[in-house]
């Protein structure tokens, strides 16, 4: 218990690190955005900023960075399902990929009529 | 009879029920929020407009402070547990009970702004999805301030009783409140900025 404790106040610096860290990154987030960058640029410096943090917060506040193997072995699943989720529904309207959305729906309009 | 493995962890998993039992809850979170997220991707890849700066970016990055602070808060609260300190670990978790509900407070101001100008969920799909996405978060914030106040109030007394099984009621709700800051680690750029 003794070493536990001790284990747990060495800790304490790195929560508040993080903390700091997860301040600073939200800051640059928000910094990012007022420049205006072209929309994939943008999407793309967004997302890699909110998976640092997301991973931050899960591996020193959740302590996945030293957990059981049964709970890796939980997550990895999950992670599989969740780019299941994400990715797989996208192929109902991948027809549509390289084809310009307006255009296509103008010429429809315009055969219609 | 006593149940076995609630503070003492099973020898082959080196888990206890609540650990594996949270973890579990929160893979079946991640669906759910990935469900919504993916519907998020399929909505803004078929719509032929997004609009920008539809909502107030400051009023989401002082949420997105108040929701990180309130995790250090948690994390904090833990960490006294695990330090014998029970009087600063209650200081912590009020703080991070008074965060959740400053958090919603802002969330109400929002909400109200855009229904004052008639732009509720039927306005148009990103209202829609906005809508769907923060109000499933917000009712997560709320559950999770209904398991503090308890363990604030009647639950407090576990810990003369089984200081260890108390802090181990700490440290799965605490999961679960990084859990919720997580998915507005997402929603904040994904619905805010881009």
């Amino acid at each position: 218990m003794h070493s536990d404790s001790e284990s747990v106040r060495k800790s304490i610096r790195s929560y508040m690190m993080v903390g700091a860290a997860l301040f600073v990154f939200t800051a640059i987030t928000v910094a990012v955005n007022q420049v205006h960058l072209a929309v994939p640029l943008a999407i793309t410096v967004a997302l890699l900023i909110a998976t640092t943090k997301g991973s931050m917060v899960a591996s020193v506040f959740m302590h996945l960075s030293h957990e059981r193997r049964w709970i890796y072995g939980a997550l990895i699943l999950t992670v599989i399902g969740f780019l299941l989720v994400i990715f797989l529904p996208l192929f109902t309207v991948s027809d549509t990929i390289g084809t310009p959305l307006r255009a296509s729906h103008s010429a429809a309009a315009a055969e219609h009529h | 009879m006593n149940i076995p493995y609630v503070v003492e962890e099973r020898p082959d998993s080196g888990l206890t029920n609540g650990k594996l039992g949270i973890w579990l809850f929160l893979a079946s979170e991640v669906m759910l929020f990935g469900a919504l997220f993916s519907t998020y991707i399929i909505l803004r890849v078929g719509a032929e407009e997004w609009p920008h700066g539809e909502l107030n970016v400051w009023l989401g990055m002082t949420n997105t402070f108040i929701l990180i602070g309130s995790s250090v808060t948690m994390v904090m609260a833990w960490a006294s547990l695990k330090m014998h300190d029970f009087a600063k670990h209650r200081l912590y978790l009020i703080a991070t009970f008074v965060l959740a509900g400053v958090f919603l407070v802002n969330k109400y101001f929002e909400y109200a702004d855009h229904l004052r100008r008639g732009e509720g969920p039927a306005h148009s799909t990103f209202l829609a999805i906005y809508f769907t996405l923060t109000g499933l978060h917000g009712l997560h914030i709320i559950g999770g301030m209904v398991v503090m106040l308890y363990l604030l109030g009647p639950g407090a007394k576990m810990w003369r009783t089984n200081p260890e099984q108390f802090t181990g009621r700490i440290e799965y709700t605490g999961l679960y409140w990084h859990f919720v800051d997580l998915v507005w680690i997402f929603l904040f750029p994904i619905l805010y900025l881009l």
